[in-house]
């Protein structure tokens, strides 16, 4: 138990793929506009690793050694094809806002970089502690990004308006105040960990 | 005339929503790559051909197979494999090929199968020219200046990055700061720049 409490919590904060590791950022730069958008994003991708540790870590003595990264990526295709119709049908305002995006997960590294690095060298259960947590990891980061760039960009979060006489900084919605948020972040996560 | 239609593409995917600055595609190669020029260079070069390669390749997908049968869900499933397939080929292609050039290209083919700037040039084509095609090779034509131009746009931005990187090097600065933190600053300034383009839409 304590193990795989470990291996939830190497996801979310000692190996977090966002900060830590720089993983997947093109979703989590393009997709954090507004919490909503991040939240889904995660929950998405979320899912997505869920499945495919699963599969992959089930199938793992199955699956030739040579061709095995096409194989992921098929499992991993098939998961992120349910989430786009599932999206599609159930959420379609936020299937809209999220756009090309979701069928990028795809090439998400998160999800294929857990398949190789985890999930094709463990066990069913450990696999989904360790799917669980990245995506919990990476949830909190897209959340945490979408937050800042909510609050400074739009004076929202949540949609629900903070400070009436703020005027709020445009370009934090747009593309280079992603990059600045991630870069300065990153930047604290370093001052952070180094002592 | 088609012409003008193609120039446009070619301007708005090079200048205005250039794939690395403001949509956000490729970022990995763009960050990861960049620390020198002519790794930079060549990586631009191995993006470039597959770009326009894999935007043949999933045209013919989906006007041949997708569409007939009315599997267009399949998209993701389909064009994923197919892309990753064909890097393959190639870089065993070239392996076999010539040695010289492996050496040069070899890491970086490998690097490519999952870069989401190629597979989003791929799914952006679908969306924008395939859906909707009621003239199929104008619409080849069309995917083809898209995965062209996004290309070249892609190594234009790598290029200008390395560049300023290789002069980071030599900066004294907070030592959190190097690195990773640092490039993505640089990048949003010089997204703030590319932002001066979009006064460009005719």
């Amino acid at each position: 138990m304590k193990k795989l409490l470990h291996e939830l919590n190497k996801g979310i904060f000692i190996e977090n793929p966002t900060f830590r590791l720089a993983l997947g950022l093109c979703p989590t730069l393009a997709v954090s506009t507004s919490v909503v958008n991040g939240f889904g994003m995660g929950i998405a991708a979320t899912f997505v690793l869920l499945g495919s540790n699963i599969i992959v870590s089930s199938m793992r003595d199955l699956i030739p050694k040579k061709i095995r990264i096409p194989c992921f990526i098929v499992i991993i295709a098939t998961f992120v094809t349910i989430v786009e119709l599932i999206m599609k049908a159930y959420f379609p305002a936020l299937s809209k806002s999220l756009g090309i995006f979701v069928p990028l997960i795809v090439v998400n590294c998160i999800v294929l970089g857990r398949a190789e690095a985890f999930a094709s060298r463990h066990g069913v259960v450990k696999s989904i502690f360790d799917g669980l947590g990245m995506g919990i990891g990476f949830t909190l980061a897209l959340v945490l990004i979408s937050a800042i760039r909510e609050v400074f960009g739009n004076g929202t979060v949540l949609g629900l308006v903070i400070v009436k006489s703020f005027e709020p900084a445009l370009l934090f919605i747009l593309a280079p105040g992603a990059l600045l948020v991630i870069g300065v972040l990153i930047g604290i996560v370093n001052y952070m960990t180094e002592k | 005339m088609e012409l003008n239609q193609l120039f446009m593409i070619g301007i708005s995917v090079i200048f205005i929503n250039n794939f690395v600055l403001s949509k956000f595609l490729g970022l990995c190669p763009f960050i990861g790559v960049s620390k020198k020029t002519e790794p930079a260079f060549y990586m631009g070069l191995a993006v470039t051909f597959v770009m326009t390669a894999s935007s043949i390749i999933t045209w013919a997908v989906y006007i041949f197979l997708l569409k007939p049968f009315h599997i267009e869900y399949l998209r993701t499933l389909s064009f994923i494999l197919v892309i990753a397939s064909f890097v393959q080929l190639i870089e065993m292609f070239i392996q076999k090929f010539s040695q010289a050039l492996y050496r040069v290209f070899g890491i970086y083919l490998a690097l490519i199968t999952t870069n989401c700037a190629v597979f989003g040039v791929a799914i952006l084509n679908s969306e924008m020219f395939l859906k909707s095609a009621d003239n199929v090779v104008k619409a080849l034509i069309f995917c083809v200046t898209q995965g062209f131009c996004a290309g070249v746009g892609f190594t234009i931005v790598l290029l200008f990055m390395s560049g300023i990187r290789e002069r980071l090097e030599l900066c004294d600065m907070p030592r959190p700061m190097k690195g990773m933190a640092i490039a993505f600053i640089v990048a949003s300034l010089m997204s703030m720049a590319f932002m001066g383009f979009s006064g460009f839409r005719f």
